[in-house]
């Protein structure tokens, strides 16, 4: 019995991190339609983030504040991956609207830049970046006016920014001879979030021994989770969320700016992104490529959840995090030891995480023959066929 | 297009062959064996442009069937070099005693070749079938194939008693007809059997793509429900070509092993797949000719930059999916036939030749009439 | 009045077309209720009701789109419930649709050859080609449209009534028993609207034609029975002026008769 206990406990808590981590995606997904490839690399933000926060108060004058550094990290991680996120809406989604595959592949495309990114970015590599922008940006104000009003002006605009491009480069290789300026920040190595004294611990429960940095987990998981519900339902512009999730070109008749709402609920999506990093640097040492690692689950709970419920998020991350944990851990087996020889050894085949995922994505195929759009499909009359 | 007439429709098949006879007599046997594997993936490409350049299916699983057509042929060399009773070595290494059952028929060198494109076939035309049956498409199918491609990995990765997990299997060491399969003259020969089946599945594609299927496969990426409602079964046709995408990639994956000298789970890594997918877009999807000219270019590309400044190469792939997704939507080969080069001409001065009625295309009182209508259709009231 | 009342003698013969007591709920919303409606062969009939009267849910649910909550549809005395839309499409029934919606990629022709081959598997498109007879009803239907000068165009490219009029011909290119026209003359000029009139008068007879349509003087040049639909319900039947007389449909309309003929 306390071993059941023991398993549902493990499950529900990595099926917590990925409600964290396919919330934001799920939100988006109902309002927009946009599958955003990006999103575990805003997760990885959020990681790094945690990172950086930590770091801040390890030495120094915070010292004494170390234990809760944590709860600075969370607002930070989601501002941080937030802002991120909309600088990706206003930048390439926007320009994508209504063409959802091209999305995906530009999204991707972004998250290859990020990861690169994170290993490679030094001081040096980030003035060049900075000078690079800036020339780019000023470089319209700064020139004569007439410039702009040339039959050859989109060849100017172009090559304005290939030079300040090149401009950055040539200047960050040249302060990348100077040693300090040439350290990477992070590199490609994983690094390490060391938690707080009492996020190492774990609390006792009769025989069930429960990690306090997975109750924080399933805590945060649930915080996160009241707090968009009451944004979504409550607030303004959560109700106007849901209208423009609902229809668009209604709510645009209406005067609801459409636009700023995509805006909001990708910030909104991409900061739940950072915290679901935060959590995901409790359970280990995190590096540039830990997107991929969450990306392809979440998808899975967007497709299992169906579109624009939150409880169909809530419920399929939960039940593919306590599945897969069920399975990959064999604890099958030891709660019915007496099984048969040849259940057994298939309990045993799939018996590791990666094998786990391998029947957790068969049953979801099986499922989606019978219910096709999900486990809470969208009701009405579609307006498309 | 115009229709070519006399030599002139010759002219590149013409090219074709001289190339494919003078190249691998002028570059060293590494930078052939590079271009063979290139355009091996280019048969890959034109899959993926069947699916999704033409029918509107975006898969990012085609690793799938890629490593399918690789490991079945890699199982076949692994087995070609061994005296009767001896296992490949790996078996060895985990303490597997007995051939496992499915390795059995790979013994046959006419199954293989079968095994190369049937099998992925199979499982492509299984899993297409499943998918589409039920209307999932869009971005759902796109992640669906995803994570099947990730399944894939995950039992390959895994598996090291049926086939050696994440080493993967090694080819370089068997021999075909007395000869090392890593030797340069093998090299050469399977370089010259990929340009023969590049060329193959090009013909392959193009008739399916130009009569009445063709026009099917388009009709159901402009509007799915219309063609249903005009009695036909989208199904049949989706899961068809995707099982073809699928066969073509077993083959892709065949070549590509057996020029790079092993297949290895990383062929159904994630980012491999898209990759493929940008090959077409750069190319240009729905452009046949496109699909195999991006795979080699991009991955010409990739191994130049690799050499020099490997850490630059994600930056440029990731810019490379948001060019051509936000400024080249039609590809190289797309921009290239809408008269992209002329336009920067004419940016740069250089007056436009007009094909009709020059006098008329280039009046003074034309143009302004098209500049002024072109102000109007900008501004926001002026498009009604 | 709510029994059907056909005017082209057709009694005793079973209905081409018939539905039984159909209802429709979306989440509660009846967009369909009791619906009994039945098509005789040859018959060319119009739809006609206010918004949300059901018109475009009732072509739904005779095409497969949508699956009744109650009732039967019954075609040649078939049960059409359940059946995949290009299977009943298969038996004989074409659609048009509100907007038009033609393949925008493909030229005009090659529309029309996919609409004349629909009852092809894809193994027949891919080995066989289109026969002479084929070629020539597709030639013979750009005649008819007009089309012939833009054969070779992308129908993307096409106006709006040349699109409206190539999806009529596409639906009669797949040669249906029974025609359903959803607004055939939305955004066209007054002399093509007289036109489409014309084409569908001659299609009845040989074909059954259901129209649906808000322009009234178009209705009233078809020449033929009026069904009234109100709140998913046949509300009357009978002569376009019998109908226009008939209070209940003067107290639905309330009057924005002459808005419908510019919407």
């Amino acid at each position: 019995m306390d071993l059941l206990y023991d398993t549902l406990f493990n499950g529900l808590a990595i099926g917590s991190v990925l409600v964290l981590a396919a919330l934001g995606l799920a939100v988006v997904f109902g309002l927009m339609g946009v599958i955003n490839m990006a999103h575990g690399e805003l997760m990885m933000l959020g990681a790094y983030t945690t990172f950086v926060v930590q770091n801040l108060f390890k030495n120094g004058p915070l010292e004494t504040l170390f234990p809760v550094y944590i709860l600075v990290a969370i607002p930070a991680a989601f501002v941080v991956s937030g802002l991120a996120g909309l600088l990706l809406e206003k930048t390439v989604i926007r320009r994508l609207y209504g063409r959802p595959l091209e999305t995906l592949l530009a999204t991707w495309g972004v998250s290859l830049i990020l990861q690169q990114f994170v290993r490679s970015v030094s001081s040096a590599f980030a003035i060049g970046l900075v000078l690079a922008v800036v020339l780019g940006v000023l470089f319209p104000r700064l020139s004569p006016a007439s410039l702009w009003r040339q039959r050859w002006t989109p060849l100017v605009g172009v090559g304005s920014w290939i030079v300040s491009g090149l401009i950055g480069i040539a200047v960050a290789s040249l302060l990348g001879g100077v040693r300090v300026l040439d350290q990477p920040w992070f590199s490609a190595r994983n690094i390490d979030v060391t938690a707080p004294i009492w996020l190492r611990g774990s609390l006792d429960l009769g025989a069930l021994n429960m990690p306090t940095a997975r109750l924080f987990i399933i805590a945060l998981t649930a915080a996160s989770l009241a707090a968009v519900m009451w944004f979504l339902q409550k607030s303004v512009w959560g109700i106007r969320i849901r209208a423009v999730t609902q229809n668009r070109s209604m709510s645009d008749c209406l005067g609801i700016p459409t636009e700023t709402v995509d805006a909001l609920t990708f910030l909104v999506g991409s900061g739940l992104a950072g915290v679901a990093g935060v959590a995901v640097t409790l359970l280990g040492s995190v590096g540039p490529n830990l997107g991929g690692n969450y990306i392809v689950d979440c998808f899975m709970v967007v497709v299992l959840g169906g579109v624009g419920k939150l409880l169909g998020t809530v419920v399929a991350a939960l039940g593919i995090g306590v599945l897969s944990y069920v399975i990959g851990s064999g604890s099958l087996l030891l709660v019915w030891p007496a099984m048969p020889a040849g259940l057994n050894e298939l309990v045993t085949f799939f018996a590791t995480t990666s094998m786990a995922k391998v029947l957790v994505f068969a049953l979801i195929v099986v499922f989606l023959q019978f219910r096709p759009a999900g486990l809470f499909p969208p009701k009405g009359r579609l307006v498309e066929a | 297009m115009p229709v070519l007439r006399g030599w002139k429709r010759w002219l590149p098949w013409l090219v074709v062959v001289a190339l494919a006879l003078i190249l691998p007599a002028v570059l060293p046997p590494f930078r052939l064996n590079l271009l063979g594997r290139f355009l091996s993936l280019g048969i890959v490409a034109l899959g993926i442009d069947l699916i999704w350049g033409f029918t509107g299916l975006l898969s990012l699983g085609q690793g799938i069937f890629f490593a399918l057509g690789g490991y079945g042929l890699g199982m076949y060399l692994q087995l070609r070099s061994l005296a009767p009773g001896e296992l490949p070595e790996f078996f060895g290494l985990y303490g597997v005693k007995t051939l496992p059952a499915f390795w059995q028929p790979f013994n046959s060198p006419l199954f293989t070749m079968l095994a190369i494109w049937v099998i992925p076939a199979l499982v492509a035309g299984v899993l297409g079938y499943l998918v589409f049956r039920n209307r999932i498409k869009g971005v759902y199918f796109s992640i669906l194939t995803q994570a099947a491609l990730l399944v894939f990995f995950n039992f390959f990765n895994g598996q090291q008693k049926l086939i050696n997990g994440t080493n993967g299997l090694k080819t370089d060491t068997a021999r075909i007809f007395g000869d090392l399969v890593g030797s340069a003259a093998m090299q050469r020969n399977l370089f010259w059997l990929t340009v023969v089946l590049v060329i193959a599945c090009w013909l392959l594609c193009r008739w399916l793509t130009r009569g009445r299927f063709g026009d099917a496969l388009i009709a159901i990426r402009d509007d799915e429900p219309r063609l249903r409602f005009t009695g036909y079964n989208p199904t049949a046709y989706k899961t068809i070509v995707f099982a073809l995408a699928g066969a073509m990639a077993g083959v892709s994956g065949a070549l590509y092993t057996v020029q790079s000298g092993i297949v290895s789970p990383q062929f159904m890594a994630v980012p491999f797949s898209i990759e493929m997918v940008i090959w077409v877009a750069v190319g240009g999807r729905g452009t046949l000719i496109g699909a195999v000219l991006g795979a080699v270019l991009i991955n010409y590309a990739k191994s130049l930059v690799s050499e020099a400044l490997p850490e630059t190469w994600l930056f440029i792939q990731g810019g490379l999916f948001l060019l051509v997704v936000t400024a080249l939507p039609d590809g190289l080969v797309g921009w290239w036939t809408a008269g992209g080069p002329q336009q920067i001409l004419a940016l740069m001065g250089s007056t436009p030749v007009a094909p009709t009625y020059p006098q008329l295309d280039l009046d003074p009182g034309v143009l302004a009439e098209k500049e002024q209508l072109r102000s109007v259709g900008s501004q926001p009231g002026g498009a009604e | 009045m709510t029994r059907s009342t056909t005017s082209s003698g057709s009694s005793g013969a079973t209905p081409l077309l018939e539905l039984r007591g159909v209802s429709v709920s979306f989440d509660g919303f009846w967009a369909l209720n009791d619906l009994n409606l039945s098509l005789s062969p040859g018959d060319l009939r119009a739809v006609i009701g206010p918004n949300g009267a059901g018109k475009t849910t009732f072509l739904d649910v005779i095409t497969g789109k949508v699956k009744p909550t109650k009732g039967e549809v019954l075609f040649h005395g078939r049960s059409l419930v359940g059946r995949a839309e290009h299977k009943i499409a298969r038996l004989g029934i074409g659609r048009k649709f509100q907007t038009p919606r033609v393949y925008q990629n493909l030229t005009t022709r090659r529309n029309l050859e996919l609409a004349v081959s629909s009852r092809s598997g894809p193994f027949e498109l891919l080995f066989g080609r289109l026969d002479a007879e084929a070629r020539d009803r597709v030639q013979h239907l750009l005649g008819v449209v007009g089309l012939e000068r833009h054969a070779g165009q992308k129908a993307g490219g096409l106006s709006h009534g040349q699109k409206q009029w190539l999806e009529i011909a596409m639906l009669v290119a797949q040669d249906p028993q029974l025609l359903l026209v959803d607004e055939p003359v939305a955004g066209l000029t007054d002399e093509e609207t007289e036109r489409t009139a014309d084409l569908l008068r001659e299609l009845s007879g040989d074909h059954t034609v259901l129209v649906i349509e808000h322009d009234m003087e178009f209705v009233r040049d078809l020449q033929s029975p009026v069904t009234v639909l109100h709140e998913g319900h046949v509300l009357c039947e009978g002569s376009m002026d019998q109908v226009q007389s008939d209070p209940r449909v003067i107290e639905v309309y309330l009057g924005s008769e002459t808005e419908g003929e510019f919407n």
